[in-house]
């Protein structure tokens, strides 16, 4: 590995042969990546495939094993021990949360740490020029001396770009930039982006929003699974490749998974969930669902496009804003879980270390918790039932643990998953919401899983299934609903379910909305 | 390991380890100090004795511990107005039953009216805590503080600034003995109280929702559990508890000194809190632990009294105390010696790249 | 008037109430006690001569404010501070220039100890500044659970320091004219305030204070040292702290185990009502004066009207503190909102 490479002259940033380790887990393995001078590239990739590892990497948050990093206008390859280093070796980073100091005005933000002085003192004057020029250079036009939490966060956003790059950044990172932003704003950004890039600056846009990428990116990578798939012009890779190689398919096998079960036509049976035109600003725009008795219904679409946020507006855990929602043809207001726990509901989360398991709480207390809550206070479940309880889903489920009294982080993530999974189904819910219950689990008990819905939904149960695996909804629901950029966009009957089907559905073709 | 050595493991893994410990070395000290420590007479029926002198003026302790330890579990804050909470309670009682004169040899109004007051002011305090803390979500040390500053102001106010006695023997029968029986009065009402609280948390699934509040609320509340009112309950209750205290402290001395009733006992309550194996940040907890923890300051109180170390002094050790707990606690501490000791055994080597 | 409107953000709105309360009450006080002398200049000069060293230690108090912390041990501090130089003068004969350089490093050392603790082992501001409230208190009765007077010559002049101002005189009783008059510590007091102004508000540390308050996280991802800064801090509070001591000690020439209970409530509540966000990133020193002039003024109130108990300045300060929380919490709500 010589420290000299062959240096394309119009190339500003290569990373070559990263590998990056955490304990038990290859993050990265051997990926390459290469950004041009003036170019706007986008870095995508599913769960686990290594995008933000990545990213860290290169802006000096992690280090990493072998491999090196080349920057334009430095011989030797760079390693950035700190994001302070690797700004100044010219890597600035925007945030999906915007990092500013939010109580000091813009210039402030602009400029911390690097203040001008003068005798000593620092130079307000100087400062809101100078500030107001990097702004104006970008063409925008604020009051530089207002504290940062006065605007939006579009606003917000641009001034951290006018830091980065005014602190003459030759790389600049944009890290999920418009996950915050509407239609208007997000034009607004990418008016900045252009500029930036006919000014020479090369730009890592790592997002997960299709129409974006293809809206103003003039290359992709895509990881999977820490490894490199490939790197691609925009103009080249039609949509539903892309989607194929993000989930690692291949679009042109045209043997399909078909369906192993037989179909019964459930849209006939008791109408339990009816959603209409439910929303929640900012994170799902407004839907509409029908769910039936014993349909097992999958949500499918790419990270971030609002599966989870579904989820959280039926249940309640986000409150919506807009809309209706019927319970077995009565209306409801949901103002708190507990009011649609009552009425049948249950929701497995996405993360279920921070939204599921109640880490020093043993692996009893955290199985019998909702059914408690359910009943109240003051009907405290005796001891042996719930014993009782948590040996009968030890049992059902198979969850491996020395005993029940154990703290359920002890568990490994499998068989913590598995607790929460007993949890609910401790309830008896009629609608029961599984948000990527199989993930992180090993296979033999994926099976078990995907068998044990499919026994509920023969019961009468009503499932919706998110997962990112296609296969596994292919062969678990009865429907899906396809999203998209934080929208539902469509439904596929089960005459549709099969992979190619599905990403077209996801990949969608140009701009519906 | 060695068979020894996992033994060793499991008794420290015992959740009432540290606390047991550290009241069997006080109490060590006091009797290397005081040969006489553990001996107990009985003159008119009535024992006498260091230890029961320590867990007679531990009572209050142990009750405002209760209440702070339901407090730290849900919240991960301190509520620091405990002191000045029971002044402002004992002070209404003894204005209540004294007809607000300075000195009175009669009660002005029947006992249980003054109970009351204590009881219910100790609640109204609790409740006004609770509401800042988990509606207003300002901050548990800052929202205590209003009333550990306006506290015993409130309190001066009452008993128009001078102290207020009531010279009547039924009063001082919670602060002393009742006739016929051996032990103080404040023993049984500390007993009492920690009962009462255990049945609580027995019969109903408080406890389980406070653990799970303090330790993930978000989590708590996608499986409907309403977090702000769990907090506010907890405040409420340790308010309570403030109360209770206040009645015995006035109990104890047939009147209100305003400015000293339940001086520097909100410190000694976190102590207790904290010795007793809780974390200060929240979560489970222990109730057991507390009551050891109360009563090993109150006999460490007694040690230093023995050293000849006055009031006014004993406030250094506590303190000292407190950070070496709290310290040991901090997983920054454990990360720093981590690194000590992966320096010195790897050599300083720097994670270099190719 | 709309542009009027939006110059003045949610800060200076807090500000802007705080000064207009002082005025106003000031303004009260001259209508209710005009005839007892409240309008002579040297009423409004004695709220800076009996409160310099408050206005010392709300300056400290602003800064550990800004940056997201908070210390309760200032009045422990001051009280070891005052004990600690009686003791040296009187008891061990030592000079009072030395005696006051001693007094001030032990400041500097108490304030270190405690930022560690805080900075570098991430312990709880609130519960390591309780911990050195009792250890201060607890260390001033063991130096001496008697009063100790100071004596010693060079202190008192120190103490008795002070300049006639040559107008807004008026007559005593005895028909001689009196003009009103400063103390040393006042000036002292106003120079300290003045420069930790500057401090704020013009120096690169100054300005990482209000970033690292504002939001640690940004200001770690911006490049600020975090844990130096809150170090930093920490000392210059502890040294603020004992200067304060040294200036209440100028006033009462004493040292005793009850000084200054309770000073840190005050300090605390003339920050807040001058505009400093207990939260964090947002305060200002000069608003923290007047913080302290509303508290004299209040005081002032009481010994006019002669009967009320001196409790009720705490009570009134305990409501106005409360009031000002709450008012800033129902603003930090609102521009959440927006």
């Amino acid at each position: 590995m010589g420290t000299k490479m062959k240096k394309q002259a119009n190339v500003v940033l290569a990373m070559r042969h990263i590998d990056k380790n955490f304990p038990g887990v290859k993050a990265l393995s051997d990926v390459d990546f290469t950004l041009k001078k003036g170019e706007i590239h986008a870095l995508m990739g599913e769960n686990g495939a290594g995008k933000s590892t990545l990213i860290k990497v290169l802006t000096g948050v992690e280090e990493f094993e072998t491999g090196m990093i080349m920057i334009d206008g430095n011989d030797r390859p760079i390693i950035n021990k700190s994001p302070q280093e690797a700004q100044e070796n010219g890597i600035s980073t925007v945030y999906q949360e915007v990092n500013l100091c939010l109580n000091l005005s813009v210039a402030e933000n602009i400029f911390i740490g690097r203040e001008p002085k003068k005798m000593g003192l620092i130079d307000w004057k100087t400062m809101n020029t100078k500030a107001a020029q990097a702004l104006n250079r970008l063409e925008i036009h604020i009051d530089v001396t207002k504290a940062c939490e006065n605007y939006s966060i579009a606003i917000q956003q641009m001034i951290a770009i006018a830091r980065a790059v005014d602190i003459s950044a030759k790389v600049l990172v944009l890290d999920e930039p418009t996950s915050s932003l509407d239609d208007n704003e997000t034009d607004k950004l990418f008016e900045l982006m252009r500029r930036l890039r006919t000014d020479g600056i090369g730009i890592v846009f790592v997002t997960h929003f299709l129409e974006q990428v293809y809206a103003v990116c003039d290359r992709i990578t895509v990881l999977r699974n820490g490894g490199l798939v490939g790197e691609y012009e925009t103009v080249n890779l039609p949509r539903v490749q892309l989607v194929a190689k993000m989930m690692g398919k291949n679009y042109d096998d045209l043997a399909a998974i078909k369906k192993k079960r037989n179909e019964n036509n459930k849209t006939e049976s008791q109408v339990v969930i009816d959603a209409k035109k439910l929303g929640h600003t900012g994170t799902i725009k407004p839907f509409n669902l029908t769910l039936h008795q014993g349909e097992v219904i999958g949500l499918t679409g790419l990270l971030g496009s609002g599966r989870s946020e579904l989820a959280r507006s039926l249940y309640g855990a986000d409150k919506p804003d807009e809309g209706e929602l019927f319970v077995k043809n009565e209306k409801v207001s949901v103002n708190a879980p507990i009011d649609s726990m009552k009425r049948g509901m249950a929701y497995l989360p996405e993360n279920r270390k921070e939204e599921g398991i109640i880490p020093e709480l043993s692996v009893r207390e955290n199985i019998i918790l909702a059914l408690q809550a359910k009943r109240g206070m003051f009907k405290l479940m005796i001891r042996k039932e719930q014993e009782e309880l948590t040996d009968k889903y030890i049992d059902i489920l198979k969850i491996k643990t020395s005993d029940r009294e154990v703290p359920i982080k002890q568990l490994s993530g499998g068989n913590q998953q598995k607790v929460i999974l007993a949890r609910w189904l401790l309830t008896n819910p009629d609608f029961l919401i599984l948000d990527e219950p199989t993930r992180g689990i090993d296979v033999g008990t994926k099976t078990e899983i995907q068998k044990l819905v499919l026994k509920l939904a023969e019961e009468g149960m009503s499932i919706m299934f998110i997962s990112s695996e296609i296969e596994e909804m292919i062969r678990i629901c009865s429907r899906m609903a396809v999203l998209r950029d934080g929208a539902k966009v469509g439904e596929l009957g089960a005459e549709e379910l099969n992979q190619n089907g599905i990403m077209e559905a996801i990949a969608g073709g140009g701009k519906n909305e | 390991m060695s068979k020894s050595k996992s033994i060793l493991k499991k008794i420290a893994g015992y959740r009432l380890f540290l606390p047991l410990v550290c009241l069997a070395i006080v109490l060590l000290i006091n009797i290397i100090k005081t040969p006489t420590f553990f001996e107990i007479s009985i003159k008119n029926g009535v024992l006498y004795g260091y230890i029961i002198d320590i867990i007679n003026r531990g009572s209050e302790l142990v009750i405002l511990a209760i209440g702070m330890t339901l407090v730290v579990a849900a919240s991960g804050g301190t509520d620091i107005s405990v002191g000045a909470v029971s002044s402002v309670a004992g002070a209404v009682c003894v204005f209540i039953l004294g007809g607000g004169l300075p000195s009175t040899d009669y009660y002005h109004a029947p006992y249980i009216l003054g109970l009351l007051g204590a009881l219910v002011v100790g609640i109204a305090c609790g409740a006004w805590n609770g509401f800042l803390v988990a509606r207003m979500r300002i901050q548990p040390m800052v929202a205590t503080l209003i009333l550990y500053t306006a506290g015993r102001g409130i309190a001066q106010l009452i008993t128009q600034g001078q102290n207020l006695y009531l010279r009547v023997d039924h009063y001082k029968l919670l602060g002393a003995s009742i006739p016929g029986v051996p032990l103080p009065t404040p023993v049984f009402i500390a007993v009492l109280v920690v009962l009462l609280t255990w049945l609580v948390l027995k019969k109903t699934s408080i406890g389980l929702y406070v653990q799970s509040v303090g330790i993930n609320s978000k989590a708590a509340g996608l499986v409907g559990l309403n977090a702000t009112m769990i907090k506010i309950l907890a405040y409420t209750f340790c308010g309570l508890c403030a109360g209770i205290a206040g009645m015995i402290i006035t109990s104890r001395v047939n009147s209100i000194d305003a400015n000293n009733a339940g001086l520097n006992i909100e410190l000694d309550a976190i102590l207790a809190v904290a010795l007793g194996g809780n974390s200060l940040g929240g979560g489970k907890f222990s109730l057991a632990g507390s009551v050891i923890g109360a009563y090993t300051i109150q006999a460490l109180t007694t040690t230093l009294y023995a050293m000849h170390v006055s009031s006014d002094q004993l406030p250094v050790y506590k303190a000292i105390v407190v950070i070496v707990i709290v310290s040991l606690q901090s997983p920054e501490l454990r990360k720093m010696l981590g690194n000590l000791r992966a320096n010195r055994s790897a050599g300083v080597t720097g994670k270099k790249v190719a | 008037m709309k542009k009027y409107r939006e110059k003045i953000d949610g800060n200076m709105f807090l500000l802007l109430i705080t000064i207009g309360l002082f005025f106003a009450m000031y303004v009260i006080g001259l209508i209710a006690f005009q005839d007892r002398g409240f309008g002579k200049l040297q009423v409004f000069l004695n709220l800076f001569i009996s409160n310099s060293g408050l206005i010392v230690a709300s300056v400290g108090m602003t800064i550990v404010l800004i940056i997201g912390g908070i210390d309760i041990s200032i009045g422990s501090v001051i009280a070891m501070t005052c004990m600690l130089l009686a003791w040296m003068m009187e008891v061990k004969g030592i000079g009072a220039v030395p005696a006051l350089i001693i007094v001030l490093l032990i400041g500097i050392a108490f304030g270190f100890v405690q930022g560690w603790l805080i900075s570098y082992l991430k312990l709880q501001p609130f519960i390591v500044t309780l911990a050195g409230m009792f250890f201060a208190r607890g260390m001033t009765a063991i130096i001496s659970t008697d009063m100790i007077s100071i004596k010693n010559e060079q202190f008192l002049s120190w103490a008795n320091a002070k300049w006639s101002l040559p107008f807004g005189g008026s007559v005593n009783k005895k028909g001689i004219v009196v003009n009103p008059y400063i103390y040393a510590g006042v000036v002292i007091a106003l120079l300290v305030l003045i420069l930790v102004f500057i401090l704020l508000k013009y120096t690169k540390f100054g300005r990482s204070i209000y970033a690292i308050g504002g939001n640690e996280q940004s200001a770690l991802l911006m490049g600020l040292n975090v844990r130096r800064t809150k170090l930093k801090v920490y000392v210059i509070n502890g040294f603020l702290a004992s200067f304060a001591g040294f200036l209440f000690s100028l006033n009462t020439c004493a040292g005793f185990v009850e000084q200054a209970k309770g000073f840190e409530m005050e300090a605390i509540a003339a920050s807040v009502i001058g505009g400093t966000l207990l939260t964090g990133g947002v305060g200002n020193v000069f608003g923290s004066l007047f913080g302290v002039l509303i508290k004299g003024t209040i005081e002032s109130f009481i010994t006019f009207q002669g009967s009320l108990s001196s409790w009720w300045t705490k009570i009134v300060i305990a409501v106005l503190l409360s009031f000002f929380i709450i008012l800033q919490s129902m603003l930090a709500v609102a521009r959440r909102k927006k």
